[in-house]
């Protein structure tokens, strides 16, 4: 009881302040834990840009953008506290980097309003809009990867994957099992052989799955892995002498820091993307000069660029494109998260929008309705190169198997809304 | 002067059997009482409600719950994180399956469902005894843990394995579900610890709260006396485990909303070990204080660091860890038993007060 | 010979040698039991500290550094050396000795005679204390630890199998060096403590702390030389571990795997810890190879544990522990 009355004290006073007039975007992030590897430049990222436009354009529209991190160490009781204690402070826009943590706040967000966008991870079927009117995805989600990935290994293997064998190798929990319904039905329309080995977290152990992959010689494998299960993984299969080409990670098992380690072994190995890597782009020469330069990264400015760090940077580009557009929509300047709900159900992103912003060629075309919260679904895949130590694009942002990912997000979309009480509609 | 029980004479066997056999103590848990039910709902928020009464609340449930098998019986068990799974997904069918029946009786479904599967791996306890116990319970920790991710049955064949809190109402106020008021999802709580705690003091005030703390002390003797070390161990992971449950209950479908497997790992068995230790063995008062250090701690320690130090959000969760473990060294070097030893001592000196002796 | 037999030999081997990385872990809590009565839960974040100190210092980093960029706004990161890997080992251990000589002086002097639970809390609060000093000292992202061990697999093995089975094993480097690096190392302690003069005064506060003391043994040195082996046993696991997967959070829960093999072995015996992790190593990947792939996989995390629960019923004590004689 004692600490209870204290801590009141305390926590109203800090809580108490008054809200400036500014944009605020809460960084739930994870910079300490097990999946700090991946945390720290995402969450450097995200506060990069927002100091870019704050430095370099006086803010957004006139506005200061500010960036409220809440350190979540990836553990979902923590995302639930981080997530009450800033939502009061005029939060815009969720972007909780942890599926985990965003299965919890959909339901939160919805009753309280705010948007969450959960770009390539979180909630798949929340592409449906009619059901989850407060969550996005945009522009791609796990089950496009899925098929989008098979689709480049049907190219490589000259049209047709029939007879042969497809492994996902994944982590043992929600975001590693996501891909495993649609590759099921995948693997019945191209008439692959399709099995699933998971790894438990932490995944630093992963002999028994590679011996199995060694004996029963897979033509490809899917690794959805995240952590460090992704370097293990990388090295584990240069060490059995895995074909690296055949090897395609998500979007979040290629990172640089996942394939350092195993050096030259891991040349050749694949990975998915849904924005661009390196930091050749105009943009990036603003972010030496007014961030790196001038003292004012996060980090220690070594990050920049990588791929990781460029996705926490494009989620706080997308966050800025919402922001005019909600700007523009209500002829003010100060906006509400409501005002950011509507502007994401109308958001549209073409070439040319990347190229005036100095990310030309940064990411894929995006277009959001009601209907689709998750975009067009498009997504690219890189490959690295271990001599030269860097990732390229080796394709261009290519579809998925729309219709397939739409009958399955259908299905469980409607399951949620029957066990939720909620009925789709569009207003 | 005030905590005494000089002229404070009882009259009938039901006044000298009380819990509370002096009159402060009634008093001040009257006050308790008062201000938890009738002032707290009215002041309480959001971020009040969910980030630190619901957690207290729920985690001083499973500490109670835990204290009776580890505490009052001397059963060492690591498999908290397992069984409040458990009560979590066992809820979540019920839920799910009887959509009309009232979440009340759902949460006391699922206890008694965790209070079976509890007693099932209580068994070894008849052969194994202490750390090696311990380490036996982490095989029911990681088997249940699995066992939920592997069977899609548990979480209703949905493509990720997550599970979600359904809506649903007590006196047509919300309490599951993200419609809920913070002062309605409080008071579900409170109202079930006050219960479960008044029942877990008299159990352990009465035969069977003996029986644990004979097999506590000197099993061997304790057989040799009488006491039914098979009976008094198995009801001691029953009652445990329906504790647990209940809370593993609360815990995903009031405060969580959501849950994955990794929510019930190996920590959060950790943890509520880590409670009942500092808060002090075989004590519900101590169950209470572990579960409010645990609870409270970081987040004050967050609030102060972050928001009015305004230190990045990294080196304050570093100096968190920090701070708790050099605490809980401290703490042990000033009183081994805990806090419910540190509180026993100042009620000692206040019965004695102004008197030093 | 049929192949699944092969596969099975395959398995077996690999078993074996996580088995050998298993009960290197589990050495440092039997060190610290059998000479303090101890469980200390901190072993495996000694690991972590161990590991990201001797990065740390190969790499020329400064401690503290992000607290004092913070406070003092400086942007200050590394001292700009690199040293070689057998000299920062030898100033980590350096480190080790007086972290060992700290927790005695500090923590366990004022905790003389408690009962085991105390204790047990007492490294519970080490855990949490070293962790936060380590996060703080060397910062929380993953670090490369390159000490020039070999990885990959062994070809010469690889071949050799092949022209025997037509199916060549796979043996990583890591797994052979560790192996060796293992079998070296509890050759040593094993040697000390039957053939010196201070092994044979740990023996004896093992035994009994009260005699021990009758006969002059100093308690609180033979308990820092009992963390500070502890401590290098712990050294040596956080250098296998990390070469394998870097230096991470993820290091530390490596000591969830050693309490199977505890379990199995028994608290108090080294030979124990070396035949437990034998045996938790070598069963759990047969499971997993065998039975695995009908039950969904991933069942290494609780087999371990349900296999030591079995002994454990037939052998209350683990197969080498000191039989639990209770008096009333």
């Amino acid at each position: 009881m004692k600490k209870t009355l204290l801590s009141l004290a305390i926590a109203s006073a800090a809580l108490g302040a008054p809200v400036s007039a500014e944009l605020v975007y809460p960084s739930l992030s994870y910079r300490t834990g097990p999946f700090a590897v991946g945390g720290i430049p995402f969450a450097d990222g995200y506060a990069d840009y927002f100091t870019l436009i704050n430095e370099r354009d006086g803010g957004i529209g006139g506005e200061m953008a500010k960036v409220l991190e809440c350190e979540t160490a990836y553990n979902t009781e923590k995302g639930v506290e981080c997530y009450e204690a800033t939502k009061d402070s005029g939060s815009l826009l969720y972007q909780p980097l942890s599926t985990g943590i965003t299965y919890q706040l959909i339901p939160k967000a919805e009753a309280d309003g705010i948007p969450i966008l959960s770009s390539g991870y979180g909630r798949t079927s929340a592409k449906n809009g009619k059901v989850f009117r407060h969550t996005f995805n945009f522009p791609v989600n796990y089950w496009d990867g899925a098929s989008i990935g098979i689709n480049h290994f049907k190219e490589q293997a000259g049209g047709s994957l029939e007879g042969k064998k497809v492994t996902l190798l994944h982590f043992n929990g929600a975001y590693g099992k996501e891909p495993i319904r649609t590759l099921q039905e995948l693997s019945k329309m191209e008439g692959f052989e399709f099995n699933t080995i998971p790894i438990d977290y932490p995944g630093q152990e992963q002999k028994s799955q590679w011996l199995q992959i060694r004996r029963e010689r897979p033509d490809y494998i899917l690794f959805w892995g995240w952590g460090v299960m992704n370097q293990v993984a990388v090295q584990e299969a240069s060490n059995i002498r895995f074909p690296m080409e055949n090897f395609m990670g998500i979007w979040w098992s290629g990172a640089e820091q996942d394939v350092l380690p195993a050096g030259d072994g891991a040349n050749g190995y694949k990975s998915l993307q849904f924005q661009g890597v390196g930091s050749d782009y105009p943009l990036y020469d603003d972010m030496k000069k007014y961030v790196v330069d001038a003292g004012k990264a996060a980090g220690d400015g070594s990050n920049v660029g990588s791929v990781i760090y460029n996705r926490g940077l494009y989620a706080a580009f997308l966050a800025h494109q919402i922001t005019l557009d909600a700007q523009e929509m209500n002829g003010t300047s100060s906006v509400t998260p409501a005002m950011m709900r509507d502007a994401m159900e109308q958001f549209t992103l073409t070439a040319a929008d990347y190229e005036a912003a100095g990310l030309g060629g940064f990411g894929p075309d995006i277009k959001v309705s009601c209907e689709n919260h998750g975009g067009l679904g498009t997504a690219a895949i890189t490959q690295w190169d271990a001599s030269a130590q860097k990732w390229s694009l080796i394709t261009d942002y290519m579809p998925s198997n729309y219709d397939l990912i739409n009958k399955l997000v259908m299905e469980d979309s409607m399951q949620y809304a029957a066990e939720n009480n909620i009925t789709p509609n569009c207003d | 002067m005030f905590y005494r029980e000089a002229g404070d004479f009882k009259t009938s066997y039901q006044d000298d059997n009380q819990t509370f056999p002096i009159k402060f103590d009634r008093y001040r848990y009257y006050f308790v009482l008062f201000v938890a039910f009738a002032i707290i709902p009215f002041i309480i928020n959001d971020y009040w409600a969910n980030a630190v009464f619901l957690p207290f609340l729920i985690y001083a449930i499973a500490a109670i719950g835990l204290n009776i098998l580890t505490g009052y019986c001397g059963q060492v068990s690591l498999g908290t994180g397992g069984f409040m799974a458990v009560g979590g997904y066992a809820i979540y069918k019920f839920m799910t399956a009887f959509p009309d029946v009232n979440v009340f009786f759902h949460v006391i479904l699922a206890g008694l469902v965790t209070a079976f599967v509890g007693v099932l791996f209580g068994l070894p306890s008849l052969r194994i005894k202490g750390f090696y116990l311990a380490v036996a319970t982490l095989a029911a920790q990681f088997f249940l843990v699995w066992l939920f991710n592997r069977v899609p049955w548990f979480y209703n064949y949905s493509a990720s394995g997550q599970i979600t809190a359904p809506e649903r109402t007590v006196f047509s106020n919300p309490v599951t579900g993200a419609n809920s008021e913070p002062w309605m999802v409080y008071l579900f709580c409170l109202v079930f610890l006050v219960m479960l705690t008044l029942v877990a003091r008299n159990l352990t005030r009465g035969a069977l709260g003996r029986s644990w703390m004979a097999i506590r002390d000197m099993d061997i003797a304790a057989e040799i006396i009488g006491v039914n070390p098979l009976k008094a161990k198995l009801t001691a992971f029953a009652v445990s485990s329906f504790y647990v449950g209940v809370a593993g209950a609360l815990y995903f479908s009031v405060y969580l909303g959501a849950a994955e497997t990794e929510a019930f790992g190996i920590t959060k068995s950790f943890n509520i070990l880590f409670m009942i230790i500092i808060g002090g063995l075989g004590s519900i008062f101590g169950s209470f204080a572990g579960a409010a250090f645990l609870v409270l701690l970081p987040v004050v320690l967050k609030n102060v660091l972050v928001a009015w130090l305004g230190w990045p959000t990294d080196l304050a969760a570093h100096l968190e860890f920090l701070i708790v473990g050099g605490l809980i060294i401290t703490f042990l070097i000033l009183e081994p038993h805990g806090l419910a030893q540190l509180w026993r001592v100042t009620k000692e000196k206040l019965r004695l007060w102004p008197f030093p002796y | 010979m049929p192949e699944q037999l092969v596969f099975a030999m395959e398995v077996f081997l690999n078993g074996l040698m996580a088995g050998v990385l298993y009960a290197l872990v589990a050495l440092g809590f039997v060190l610290i039991y059998k000479a303090s009565g101890i469980f200390n839960y901190a072993q495996g974040v000694m690991a972590l500290f161990s590991a990201m100190t001797l990065v740390g210092i190969m790499e020329g980093q400064i401690p503290f550094s992000h607290l004092i960029n913070a406070i003092l706004g400086t942007s200050v990161h590394h001292f700009g050396w690199h040293l070689p890997a057998a000299l920062a080992i030898l100033v980590t251990m350096g480190v080790m000795v007086l972290l060992a000589w700290l927790v005695q002086v500090v923590i366990f002097r004022h905790l003389v005679n408690q009962e085991p639970i105390i204790l047990f809390m007492a490294t519970i609060g080490l855990a949490y204390f070293l962790e936060g000093l380590g996060d703080l000292m060397w910062g929380s992202d993953i670090k490369k630890l390159d000490v020039g061990l070999p990885q990959g697999i062994n070809l010469w093995i690889d071949e050799t199998t092949f022209n025997i089975f037509d199916y060549g094993f796979f043996i990583d480097n890591l797994d052979i060096v560790a192996t060796i690096i293992a079998a070296i190392l509890v050759g040593i302690l094993v040697a000390f403590s039957q053939y010196t003069k201070q092994g044979r005064a740990m023996r004896a506060v093992a035994d009994d702390h009260q005699a021990a003391l009758s006969v002059g043994v100093s308690l609180s040195f033979i308990w820092v030389m009992v963390w500070s082996v502890a401590g290098f046993v712990a050294l040596v696991a956080g250098i296998m571990w990390g070469a394998k997967s870097g230096v991470q959070f993820s290091l530390s829960l490596i000591a969830l795997k050693a309490l199977p093999v505890l379990m199995l072995g028994g608290f108090t015996s080294i030979p124990g810890a070396i035949v437990g992790g034998l045996i938790i190593g070598v069963g759990e990947k047969l499971f997993e190879f065998a039975i695995g792939p009908i039950i969904g996989g991933a069942t290494e995390n609780w087999f371990a544990y349900v296999l030591a629960l079995v002994f454990l019923v037939f052998r209350p004590q683990g197969l080498f522990g000191d039989k639990i004689i209770e008096r009333v």
